[in-house]
């Protein structure tokens, strides 16, 4: 079974238990959130006085335990963390809210969920705190379109992991942020002594053993690490709808599930030459073409916009790919036949970036496509993945086939193949 | 422990449980958290619910206003229901579960959680005046403690991170001069 499943990714209608697991989802955080105090606003604002540390505590303990849960079950392979929302970066907007955020919380003596705790168990400034919570949201929603393109675009880095931030093993992370959780947490109980006047020595003795497990099952993540690329690639599953005709009715649409060796076997992401140059002009489409031949192959002919990464640099430029905008981007890879581009399709699918493409045929079909009347020449034996054609001169993508003329070209008929397939639903996640 | 002076009766009449430790309260939070994350690719949040009510209502009063607003369009335009989100469960969820705990350990009473040198009246106008600020930070910053902070700093979303700093730093930084309200 993969991990998250499927169906409850979001609610539906078609499976009303994913209403009841999110209900219970919400019931236990809600019970969790009072029995820790976070009922009680006076509790909550003395961390700010640095005489109770219960919202730190807690926080952090939550937040280290589920990471250590979350990349251990990755590294296993139990869970498929590209299908876990991740919240997007948008940093200035991002840093702006988070301290509007804690003005609200020290004036307000409540965050969001803690309020609805407060509010249900008859606080009645938790429910003052609700009401003008609503107040809030409408503010935002009525005053967002003032700032629409700075909050949508500014500071936009996507789907951007601390791993990926500081170029380190995401075990090694999760070891690092554990750490300096439970020197938090000592820090905390020290500021506790000496402003709050605990007695530190009645805390129970059961924290430094759980502390002592944390360390462990952070190390663990370490020593598992993540999976190789061959175990995600055969992890991989993609979706499409077959639309039958029916005689005398509507027709019916099947949905497939295939793995990647189906998709390549079945030429399903092997995209014309007439469809690659169609996307090109698409404006709701974030296309980057991505050209794995050798450098010399591609200074002799190039298709116009392709960037140039040979096969064996390709691992170096996956993590800018993930953070390309994932609900619109398309990636087609290209070789002077499909050999070179088909191994990089597995390797860039494989790192869980999603819609990629190979240029059916490679260079070799796409001159033979447009380039048909360049009076090119063709090689005298064409052998694996080299180019078909003879150029004299390296002159990249300046003749005409390399960015054809798009009115000459209005009318192209080819099977469109590329399906824009959503990891995760953008507003599926976080608060968001 | 700095809990509020037990002075009304609490509705069920039970007796008043003290809170959990925060390490085992944190603990419990977390494995939420990550049994939510492994079965559902969500994590946990409540600003979003929120927002999705205050679309809900807006759309039954005034539809138009709402498909010429563009952030609620997204939410609520045509014919779509602002309601149909996983979070509006969770969010319904955690008043019910709060309420539950509550019950059950005795603290679910009609009270006002204040500082002692302040009236009611005043703590009542300072939390509306919190939540209506919070809440537009919340949305500003795309999610806010539970959806950010704890969700986000759990999957190590790097903006995630900087937002977790960010209200620690606003609130720290505007601890001294509200503190009459709380000391």
């Amino acid at each position: 079974m993969n991990f998250p499943l499927q169906d409850f990714i979001a609610t539906s209608a078609a499976h009303p238990w994913t209403y009841v697991l999110f209900g219970l989802i919400g019931f236990a955080f809600g019970f969790t959130l009072e029995m820790s105090g976070f009922g009680n606003s006076r509790k909550l604002a003395a961390q700010f006085y640095f005489t109770d540390l219960t919202v730190l505590k807690v926080m952090f303990t939550a937040i280290v335990t589920a990471m250590v849960l979350t990349f251990g079950a990755a590294g296993l392979g139990l869970l498929n963390f590209s299908q876990v929302w991740v919240n997007p970066t948008y940093l200035p907007s991002g840093i702006l809210g988070g301290l509007i955020m804690g003005v609200g919380f020290i004036v307000g003596g409540f965050c969001p969920t803690t309020s609805l705790a407060a509010a249900s168990t008859g606080k009645v400034d938790g429910m003052f705190f609700v009401f003008g919570g609503f107040f809030g949201a409408f503010l935002f929603s009525e005053t967002e379109k003032y700032f629409d393109n700075w909050y949508n675009n500014a500071g936009y880095y996507g789907r951007l992991t601390l791993d990926q931030v500081f170029h380190l093993p995401v075990g090694v992370v999760v070891l690092l942020v554990v750490l300096m959780a439970l020197f938090m947490f000592w820090g905390a109980e020290q500021l506790e002594r000496i402003f709050g006047r605990k007695d530190l020595t009645k805390e129970p003795k059961l924290r430094i053993a759980g502390a002592g497990a944390l360390v462990a099952l952070a190390l663990a993540v370490v020593f598992i690490g993540t999976p190789s690329l061959e175990e995600k690639y055969n992890k991989l599953t993609f979706t499409r709808t077959e639309s039958i005709p029916q005689l005398n009715a509507d027709p019916l649409t099947e949905t497939h599930v295939y793995s990647a060796d189906q998709m390549l076997e079945k030429r399903l992401v092997q995209i014309a030459p007439a469809e690659l140059f169609k996307t090109v002009y698409n404006q709701s489409i974030n296309l980057v073409m991505l050209d794995v031949r050798t450098e010399s192959d591609f200074n002799l002919y190039h298709i116009n916009g392709a960037i140039n990464i040979p096969l064996d640099k390709l691992s170096t430029i996956i993590p800018d790919l993930l953070t390309e905008p994932p609900a619109n981007s398309v990636f087609v890879l290209m070789s002077n036949d499909e050999a070179a581009a088909t191994e990089a399709w597995k390797q860039v699918s494989a790192s869980t970036v999603p819609n990629v493409y190979i240029l059916e045929g490679g260079l070799n079909n796409w001159i033979s496509f447009f380039g048909k009347d360049e009076g090119f020449q063709a090689a005298s034996s064409v052998t694996d993945d080299k180019l078909g054609y003879v150029f004299s001169a390296a002159l990249g993508s300046k003749y005409e086939s390399c960015d054809p003329n798009p009115q000459a070209y209005e009318e192209l008929e080819f099977e469109a193949k590329i399906k824009l397939q959503l990891k995760r639903d953008k507003s599926g996640g976080g608060c968001g | 422990m700095t809990t509020a002076p037990v002075t009304k009766k609490n509705i069920f009449n039970r007796p008043e449980k003290p809170y959990v430790n925060p390490y085992f309260g944190g603990m419990v939070l977390g494995i939420i958290l990550f049994l939510a994350l492994f079965l559902t690719g969500n994590g946990l949040g409540s600003s979003g619910g929120t927002t999705r009510l205050v679309a809900f209502i807006e759309d039954q009063i005034n539809p138009a206003h709402v498909d010429r607003t563009p952030y609620l369009l997204k939410m609520a335009g045509g014919d779509k229901n602002p309601l149909d989100d996983w979070i509006i469960p969770v969010f319904f969820g955690a008043l019910l579960g709060g309420f539950t705990s509550g019950t059950l350990f005795g603290r679910t009473k009609l009270e006002t959680t204040k500082g002692p040198n302040v009236t009611n009246r005043t703590r009542w106008l300072m939390a509306f005046l919190g939540g209506t600020i919070f809440l537009y930070g919340a949305r500003m910053a795309r999610g806010c403690t539970s959806g950010q902070a704890l969700t986000g700093g759990a999957t190590l979303a790097a903006g995630s991170w900087v937002i977790m700093f960010a209200i620690f730093g606003g609130a720290y930084a505007l601890a001294y001069f509200v503190r009459k309200l709380w000391n």
